[in-house]
């Protein structure tokens, strides 16, 4: 058993700051780092290899915020940015991660309040019946308030083919969130460009209530490699000079190859790699030690069928 | 009459701000809102319209007015309630509840006297407005 007071405790004064005069003058750097955005930019630049245009994007928006919230100091009033976003990429090119650094960052500029994510996909928006779309649709909504909606293959919302569907109720509860409580939450559509394209050509209210429309550019070979060795880096394996190689080789036969969805896929020939290594290990020698156990072989590689012109 | 039920009824009329603030804390603490709303004022009852299901796995009290103004203005002059329900294993009840709606003009209650066996006198509450039907009473 809790135990629970009679009343809540008090809470505490609101900060009312005094405006500055205007001959003030603010340390844009110390508001900055007081922020902690600085964090969140640099893990973001750390962790995501490539994507300049959308680190670049990322960059202004978190000055932007910043330089709203010093000039309101000033007494300078500013309506709220919209915020709502569209990430279009192709598959596996990290519009899910980045959304979720984007909560964060978010956040920490003081524009959600709780800076969660709710990530959702049109079977959670859209009913099966009349009268079903609405209700869910706001559930989600309502749970997303004081954070980010994150709506994965947003054009699945839209299906042109079937004029009995009830996607466009859910599109309309979007719009209508999305442009009288910009303060709650931000919304983030993603999805695979050309689709996309579609859907804000058959939804034209929708794509202009969206600021930011972002590109998430393919990987080149090179900063596959690198977010291979990342991956690697953070699972506790490393590759031997050979084996260095068949992995780049290996990423240069599969981004030919249909289906090619750039980090996943790096993820998924990476996974197979350490299955691979594991039956190696357990067929042979009965004795490893940290440096077998944590060393891949370009044998673990070569194995793939990708070698054979195969499709995985 | 002004009625006085649930939390901070001898206290003016919350704003939308201090309701907010009062969801927050509810929020806080992990105690899902809910919504009720009726026209029937008597004290005893206990049963009041529910306004859509308990708004569960909410983190933002901004959600929870979303579904209040709904409410509002559906039901421009019934009263409504807000309930904070703590679902803790050992406390299992109404954590806050509190009206943040009534109607403009509440016509307050008659106490009826009954005579009853060996000169006993039992009282009845009746409010003035449940004479006319559900839903015209307000």
């Amino acid at each position: 058993m809790t135990t629970f007071g009679m009343r809540p405790p008090a809470l505490e004064p609101e900060a009312t700051r005094e405006l500055l005069p205007h001959d003030a003058v603010v340390d844009l750097a110390g508001e900055r780092a007081a922020s902690g955005t600085e964090d969140v930019l640099t893990a973001l630049d750390a962790d995501l290899v490539g994507l300049a245009p959308v680190k670049t994007r990322i960059r202004e928006i978190a000055a932007l915020l910043l330089v709203d919230r010093v000039r309101a100091r000033f007494g300078v009033a500013t309506g709220r940015p919209n915020l709502h976003m569209c990430f279009t990429g192709g598959p596996g090119t990290g519009k899910t991660t980045v959304a979720t650094r984007m909560a964060e960052l978010l956040h920490r500029l003081g524009h959600v309040r709780k800076g969660h994510l709710v990530s959702v996909t049109r079977d959670d928006l859209v009913g099966q019946y009349v009268g079903h779309t609405a209700p869910k649709t706001r559930e989600v909504l309502k749970r997303a308030m004081g954070g980010v909606l994150f709506i994965d293959e947003a054009y699945s919302l839209y299906r042109a083919e079937n004029e009995r569907d009830y996607g466009v109720e859910a599109i309309e509860i979007l719009l209508q969130v999305m442009e009288n409580q910009r303060e709650d939450l931000v919304v983030i559509l993603a999805g695979y460009r050309d689709r996309m394209d579609a859907f804000f050509s058959s939804n034209p209210g929708m794509g202009s209530r969206i600021a930011h429309h972002i590109a998430f550019p393919d990987y080149s070979t090179a900063e596959l490699e690198e977010i291979g060795r990342l991956m690697l880096a953070s699972e506790g394996y490393t590759l031997s000079r050979e084996a260095e190689e068949a992995f780049r080789e290996y990423i240069g036969l599969r981004r030919e190859q249909p289906r090619f969805a750039n980090a996943r896929s790096v993820r998924n020939a990476i996974e197979r790699a350490r299955l691979r290594h594991a039956g190696r290990l357990v067929e042979g020698s009965d004795r490893v030690g940290l440096s077998e156990l944590t060393t891949l072989l370009p044998s673990d590689f070569r194995a793939s069928r990708v070698f054979q012109g195969g499709a995985t | 009459m002004r009625i006085t039920q649930g939390a901070f009824s001898y206290l003016p009329d919350l704003t939308d701000a201090e309701i907010t603030l009062q969801i927050a804390y509810a929020l806080d603490n992990g105690w899902p809102c809910s919504i009720e709303y009726t026209d029937d004022p008597h004290p005893r009852n206990s049963y009041w319209e529910m306004w859509g299901l308990p708004m569960f796995d909410l983190k933002d009290p901004a959600g929870v007015l979303l579904e209040l103004n709904e409410c509002r203005k559906a039901f421009p002059s019934h009263y409504v309630r807000l309930n904070a329900y703590d679902a803790r294993y050992g406390r299992q009840t109404t954590a806050m509840q509190f009206l943040v709606q009534r109607p403009a003009k509440e016509p307050g209650f008659r106490l009826t006297r009954e005579e009853s066996a060996d000169r006993q006198v039992r009282y009845t509450l009746h409010a003035y407005a449940v004479d006319r039907p559900e839903g015209e009473r307000y």
